[in-house]
């Protein structure tokens, strides 16, 4: 019986040191694309219109017993944005609206989490998207995580905002009054440093 | 009336393909200029681009067209040229074809980056070759810039002939419109 029980202690000894200790540090899973950064708009208020940021970086700081104490930044390459329609894409790239040779990064920055249920929180912090800085609350629910197959440990987390564009300098007025608004879908899978 | 160019002037082909192309890159240019200004909701805008691509790939198929016609016949002969006209008048005749061709091929890459086809008044769709991320935007950029030095020089052109005509009083410009004289 001990030369069973042994290696049963190892593995307890083990799997407690492959659990997250206190606040760990994760870099966004982009290599790897198990993240994206998707908005969508509505088109004369007749359908949506989706697309995605196809390059982004960040990291995140999360903590499962004190996931307050969570931090979260993200680079956008506004250059690299995506709707499925090349002539589309170089005209939000214009001056008309994204400006990305005057502007090609938008950041996200967050300043405060406020756990808001069980795996839900609202994280504020700071958009910096057209050049203009704004606060915005980010809906995030953590999805799932733990270890995966490979030898690493993982936390996803999905989340919404909603922002108006004209809080951002870009006028989308002459595309309508249901264009105003765009929303932003965010999933974010990080790899524990 | 003559089909084909000969040594004394230019056959009805090279004219009509002449005077056609000429009416097309000056009405691509406005009519390309005008459309990236249009409003989202002018009734225009999705109808001028059309029209655009589809009238450019059929410009770029009459370009082929008539520079193996061009190749095909024999060149009217410019005697009465300086050494320098004569060297200037070549270098625009021939810069003509690879700018054309090389302005059409950046818009039709413009079109066709995310694999989608350019649909012809509907009477047929040119395939995407090329797709790549951000090509739009290089080829755009291309397009614009090619478009201007086409017009300039269409006018380098066009100033040039209106030279011969009413300064030089030669045949130069004439002969585009009228063919070679009756023999």
């Amino acid at each position: 019986m001990k030369l069973v029980l042994v290696p049963h202690a190892l593995m307890a000894v083990a799997l407690a040191l492959s659990q997250p200790a206190a606040a760990a540090d994760y870099v966004i899973d982009t290599k790897n694309a198990h993240a994206s950064i998707n908005f969508r708009i509505s088109h004369l208020g007749f359908s949506w219109l989706v697309g995605r940021f196809n390059r982004f970086s960040g990291t995140f700081s999360f903590d499962d017993t004190n996931p307050a104490a969570s931090k979260v930044k993200v680079e956008i390459d506004t250059q690299s944005v995506d709707t499925n329609h090349a002539e589309r894409d170089k005209h939000i790239r214009k001056p008309d609206f994204l400006d990305v040779a005057k502007y090609p990064t938008a950041t996200f920055e967050s300043t405060a989490v406020k756990i808001t249920g069980e795996g839900k929180a609202t994280i504020l912090g700071s958009l910096t998207l057209h050049g203009v800085t704004k606060e915005i609350a980010i809906e995030a629910e953590r999805v799932g995580g733990g270890n995966d197959p490979w030898g690493g440990v993982r936390a996803g987390f999905a989340g919404t905002t909603t922002l108006s564009l004209a809080d951002f300098g870009i006028d989308f007025s002459h595309l309508g009054p249901a264009s105003k608004e765009v929303e932003l879908t965010l999933n974010v899978e990080g790899i524990r440093q | 009336m003559l089909i084909r160019d000969t040594a004394t002037g230019y056959g009805l082909a090279t004219r009509l393909m002449h005077w056609l192309m000429a009416v097309a890159i000056v009405a691509l240019f406005v009519l390309g200029l005008w459309m990236v200004t249009l409003d989202y909701t002018s009734p225009y805008y999705n109808l001028a681009p059309d029209i655009h691509r589809s009238a450019g790939i059929l410009l770029l198929i009459l370009l082929v067209f008539r520079f193996a016609w061009r190749i095909a016949n024999e060149r009217p002969a410019d005697a009465e040229l300086s050494r320098f006209e004569a060297a200037a008048s070549r270098a625009v005749h021939w810069g003509f074809y690879p700018l054309l061709l090389a302005l059409m091929a950046s818009g039709y890459l413009i079109s066709t980056a995310d694999g989608r086809p350019i649909e012809v008044f509907g009477w047929f769709s040119v395939p995407s070759l090329v797709q790549k991320d951000g090509l739009e935007d290089t080829a755009g950029l291309v397009h614009e810039v090619l478009a201007y030095v086409t017009i300039a020089l269409a006018a380098v052109h066009t100033i040039a002939a209106l030279k011969h005509h009413f300064v030089d009083r030669s045949r130069i410009l004439t002969r585009m419109w009228s063919g070679p004289p009756a023999s």
